[in-house]
């Protein structure tokens, strides 16, 4: 069969282009519900903000797993 | 980086970066054979620094408290001010949030100043992107926690964290999810979480810097771009400070917010 393109280097690089999407949908929809929360209820910024990095966190582990299993199995 | 800058000045690109950039070479005096001997590394000697920072200089500043603070006291008291009354007790309450608020400060301070070294000059690793550090760090929360519940709560903490109020038949679902989660992800992603953050802060800074070096060695069209790569480097130094920062606050708050957990009553 004739190769009409071909590319070299690691496809961990791709792979990390997609696992990054997922957390990065999630981590700006934990932004926009704090930013909306806030908008709405200001004296509420203070209580909520804690709750919001540990969600941030949560989530971001994600993309840090992606980037630490990319090494890892990167061949 | 020093090394590799060297070795670039001879005319031989080191590029890609990889994960060997992060194995710094043994400066012990004795066994001068490099990577076999990794005991005392630059690395061995940041985190001996690190706690000798912290520790002389909150003896230091507060070695003569008074009641209008000096700018050295006024900084010490801020920092533990900040952890004791945002962390500790805006997430376990005034009694708890008292108690455990020098455990915390300590993290905070301990997490903070050893990402530190991953942006200053002449240093520019951080420990933390080793994972040794971080999982002793985390290995610790999970001991604190877990004690902490059995503590409050005698064997009947397991009960507490594994059987939420829910109807019978989703029990079985809910047990295993609940016991990997709580006894298997916490203590993992909060050792991934910190090393791969400073792990791919020092790789993107690694990546603009050699990147720059090996756009200049290319050819004529590309060695104009490597000023911007540099450009680029002094930017994301500035965004790596923010992760920095963060991160030693999302440790702190996370191991408060699973203290937490152990010493509510019910759900």
């Amino acid at each position: 069969m004739l190769d009409i393109a071909a590319v070299t280097g690691s496809t961990a690089a791709i792979g990390y282009g997609l696992a990054a999407i997922g957390p990065g949908v999630g981590v700006g929809l934990i932004f926009a519900a704090y930013i909306q929360s806030t908008a709405r209820q200001p004296e509420a910024a203070r209580i909520t903000q804690p709750f919001m990095w540990i969600g941030f966190a949560v989530v971001e582990v994600l993309a840090l797993l992606g980037i630490a299993f990319g090494f890892i199995w990167a061949g | 980086m020093t090394g590799q800058t060297i070795v670039l000045a001879e005319g031989t690109p080191y590029w890609p970066p990889s994960v060997h950039d992060f194995y710094a070479p043994s400066i012990a005096p004795w066994g001068a054979d490099g990577l076999h001997n990794p005991w005392i590394t630059r690395i061995t000697v940041m985190l001996w620094l690190s706690v000798a920072i912290i520790i002389l200089y909150f003896l230091l500043s507060y070695r003569k408290p008074q009641l209008v603070p000096s700018k050295k006291q006024w900084l010490a008291e801020s920092i533990y001010g900040f952890v004791r009354n945002n962390i500790a007790v805006d997430m376990l309450g005034t009694r708890d949030g008292v108690r455990f608020a020098p455990y915390l400060a300590t993290l905070f301070t301990f997490v903070f100043v050893m990402n530190l070294w991953g942006i200053i000059p002449f240093f520019q690793i951080s420990p933390n992107s080793h994972i040794a550090f971080p999982a002793v760090l985390a290995v610790l929360s999970y001991i604190l926690f877990i004690y902490q519940g059995v503590k409050r709560h005698g064997a009947g903490y397991f009960k507490h964290a594994l059987i939420l109020p829910a109807p019978w038949f989703i029990q079985p679902i809910l047990i295993p999810i609940e016991f990997f989660s709580t006894f298997i992800v916490r203590p993992f992603s909060l050792a991934v979480r910190l090393f791969a953050n400073m792990f791919a802060g020092h790789m993107l800074l690694l990546v603009f810097t050699l990147g720059g070096f090996a756009m200049i060695n290319a050819n004529a069209l590309l060695s104009p771009v490597s000023v911007l790569s540099w450009v680029m480097t002094v930017l994301l130094t500035f965004l790596d400070f923010a992760v920095i920062a963060l991160q030693a606050y999302v440790f702190t708050v996370l191991t408060a917010s699973y203290i937490q957990g152990s010493l509510a009553d019910g759900h």
